[in-house]
């Protein structure tokens, strides 16, 4: 299915050459994502954000996407194929495409490789990110409100820095509200498995978690906290119409002005490899509206968002303790991007370990 | 305790429902191998059809038929052109997979009319109770059962004292595909209320395991398919308590279990010789 979806890609942007072109030839810019388009989740968003940029700069670029790629060897063949296919430019969108995105760019120097999530660099692969961990502080202070037994459930992925962050930045938000304030997780080692995230969260329901975050891909934990009459948030867009009555908010990705940014340099000849890191301020994280809360965790809500994103707030600052009771970041300290990208521990409040 | 025990009864249904069909199936002597790929065209047709007709029964109907038009496949080419059972059935599931796959492709990330609860319970829960208790019923106390097992046992006796091997197996396979036509629209009707490629996620090969773990026997299906639910659910359960058990080996428990059990239960070749219709697999020519 992913390769015939390519191969017409291919064919349609071939058959687009082949008209007389304006000016030169396009330039031509893949993606590649890990879940289909459709989940309305991360690969989602980023088809959203290379819409945007298709529609910004017109002819001047043509995109093409692979999508339900896997992070194995896979994803190797099909970057492959999209450098001898002419792309000059390639986002590779998921953290598991790290050492594939590499060694690929080793390979094809003349393409500029973009890599979402990842930290691994070279002079033609960036990388870029988005300080998800911030939204996760919001979700916390609204869950420190609003959690009467004051025990959260986190149904995650896998145990990348990533997620480890999402996990801490929330239990950090919950207990600046309710300092005894607790959060069980479940780990299902997948992005994107409608049923296992269902049934995660199920689990945590069970054992009292009374609100629902998530760090997987689709609605369905979401759904499943709507089926018990709990609330939840969503993830990486907003999923209003899969729970209108259950979703508090969700952390939205906004990789559009990211993306637009980068092409145009490209196009300029500007382009550098760099690395991005993009929260609040950046516009590249927004929250989607605060929902089904009263009048005053609403107004907690605002008012996190606003310390965050005026850089008041820098979410990882001292004192931190984690989960054996030691300090991680004495008072004061600010946690910087480095030990944020290296974060394996877990904080105080949190029940389960990573493995 | 008993939110966790209604957890499993549900993580335990699509294993009952598909089971409960197959073992039908099987005890006419028809080995089925493309359970997952009926499963998984029930649950596209189910979703496809309640996301544009907004009518659950349709829904259903829609999901039973898809079921049922895969396995009449199945029963063309098996029954009456006599190909070979486990090729064909694992080419459907094949076929199944790529092309829910395809059909799906627009309701990925879409939402559809869900199936009510009573009671917070789904009514296909005790639904499939009440069909595995009526075949389990029909198989030991009827005399059509009896003709059924008779042809999974000696298709040639059977066929010499009058009855239509090739007919009756016929409907015990579409009812095969029925099954896990239904079994597919509770997953993405019920259990997940979406559609995502391959959703089944092997539970269709779960549910060929539990026929012979149960070796054939509606009762030990029923407790299989508890056994199953409660692994699949603790393996999510125990790590939210925080058991240090890594979260990747206990992703694999259920399939892990389904492989100890084959193997324990294949240690005692007696009681599978004794429960096993002893023409499970074998085509019946009726001229021979």
């Amino acid at each position: 299915m992913q390769r015939r979806t390519f191969s017409k890609l291919l064919g349609a942007s071939a058959a687009l050459s082949a008209l007389p072109a304006a000016g030169a030839d396009p330039l031509k810019v893949g993606f590649i994502y890990v879940g289909p388009v459709g989940d309305f989740g991360w690969s989602y968003e980023h088809d959203q954000a290379r819409k945007a940029a298709q529609a910004k700069f017109g002819a001047a670029i043509q995109t093409s996407f692979v999508e339900s790629v896997a992070e194995g060897p896979d994803c190797e063949k099909v970057m492959a194929d999209m450098a001898n296919a002419g792309h000059k430019m390639i986002f590779t969108t998921s953290f598991g495409y790290m050492n594939y995105t590499q060694k690929l760019a080793k390979r094809f120097p003349t393409v500029m490789f973009e890599h979402a999530t990842g930290y691994k660099r070279e002079a033609n692969l960036a990388t870029y990110n988005i300080r998800f961990y911030q939204g996760r502080y919001i979700q916390g202070v609204i869950a420190g409100h609003l959690s009467k037994a004051g025990l959260a459930g986190y149904v995650g992925s896998v145990p990348v820095p990533e997620v480890v962050q999402g996990l801490n930045a929330f239990m950090l938000g919950m207990r600046s509200v309710n300092p005894k304030a607790r959060l069980k997780f479940i780990l299902i080692n997948n992005w994107y498995d409608p049923p296992k995230e269902g049934d995660a969260a199920k689990a945590l329901m069970d054992q009292g978690c009374d609100i629902i975050t998530q760090h997987t891909d689709s609605p369905a934990p979401l759904q499943a906290a709507a089926g018990r009459g709990i609330k939840a948030f969503g993830q990486a867009t907003d999923m209003t119409r899969f729970a209108p009555t259950t979703q508090l908010t969700a952390s939205v990705d906004n990789w559009g002005p990211y993306y637009i940014k980068r092409i145009d340099e490209m196009l300029k000849g500007t382009w550098k490899s760099t690395d991005t890191w993009g929260g609040l301020d950046s516009g590249m994280l927004t929250m989607a509206p605060f929902a089904n809360m009263p009048a005053d965790v609403l107004a907690a809500a605002e008012k996190a968002k606003a310390d965050i994103t005026s850089g008041k707030n820098k979410v990882f600052t001292g004192p931190i303790l984690d989960q054996t009771g030691a300090t991680k970041l004495a008072a004061g300290a600010t946690m910087d991007d480095g030990a944020l990208n290296a974060m394996q521990w877990l904080a105080q409040g949190i029940e389960g370990k990573l493995t | 305790m008993i939110a966790l025990l209604l957890s499993v009864l549900a993580a335990a249904t699509p294993l009952l429902l598909a089971a409960t069909g197959e073992l039908v199936v099987e005890r006419v002597a028809v080995l089925n191998l493309g359970v997952e790929g009926m499963m998984l065209m029930g649950a596209i047709a189910g979703f496809a059809v309640a996301h544009e007709t907004g009518s659950l029964p349709l829904a259903l109907a829609a999901a039973i038929g898809a079921g049922m038009a895969l396995s009449l496949v199945f029963a063309v080419l098996t029954l009456t052109l006599q190909a070979n059972q486990t090729a064909t059935g694992l080419a459907l599931t094949i076929f199944g997979r790529g092309f829910s796959a395809l059909v799906g492709a627009g309701y990925v990330g879409i939402s559809a009319p869900t199936l009510p609860k009573l009671l917070g319970i789904d009514p296909m829960v005790p639904l499939a109770l009440v069909i595995l208790a009526v075949v389990a019923w029909f198989l030991a106390r009827t005399h059509a059962g009896l003709i059924l097992r008779a042809i999974g046992d000696q298709h040639d006796a059977a066929h010499v004292l009058g009855y239509k091997v090739i007919r009756i197996r016929y409907l015990a396979v579409l009812f095969g595909g029925a099954m896990a036509g239904l079994a597919g629209a509770y997953m993405s009707l019920a259990y997940t209320p979406l559609w995502a490629q391959d959703m089944i996620a092997g539970r269709g090969w779960v549910a060929l395991a539990l026929v012979t773990f149960a070796a054939w026997r509606p009762f030990w299906l029923l407790v299989g398919a508890w056994l199953f639910g409660l692994i699949m659910y603790l393996s999510l359960y125990v790590q939210a308590i925080g058991v240090p058990i890594p979260s990747a080996l206990l992703s694999a428990l259920p399939y892990l279990g389904t492989v100890i059990v084959l193997v324990l239960i294949s240690r005692d070749g007696r009681r599978i010789r004794l429960h096993r219709p002893a023409m499970l697999g074998r085509p019946f020519h009726p001229a021979g």
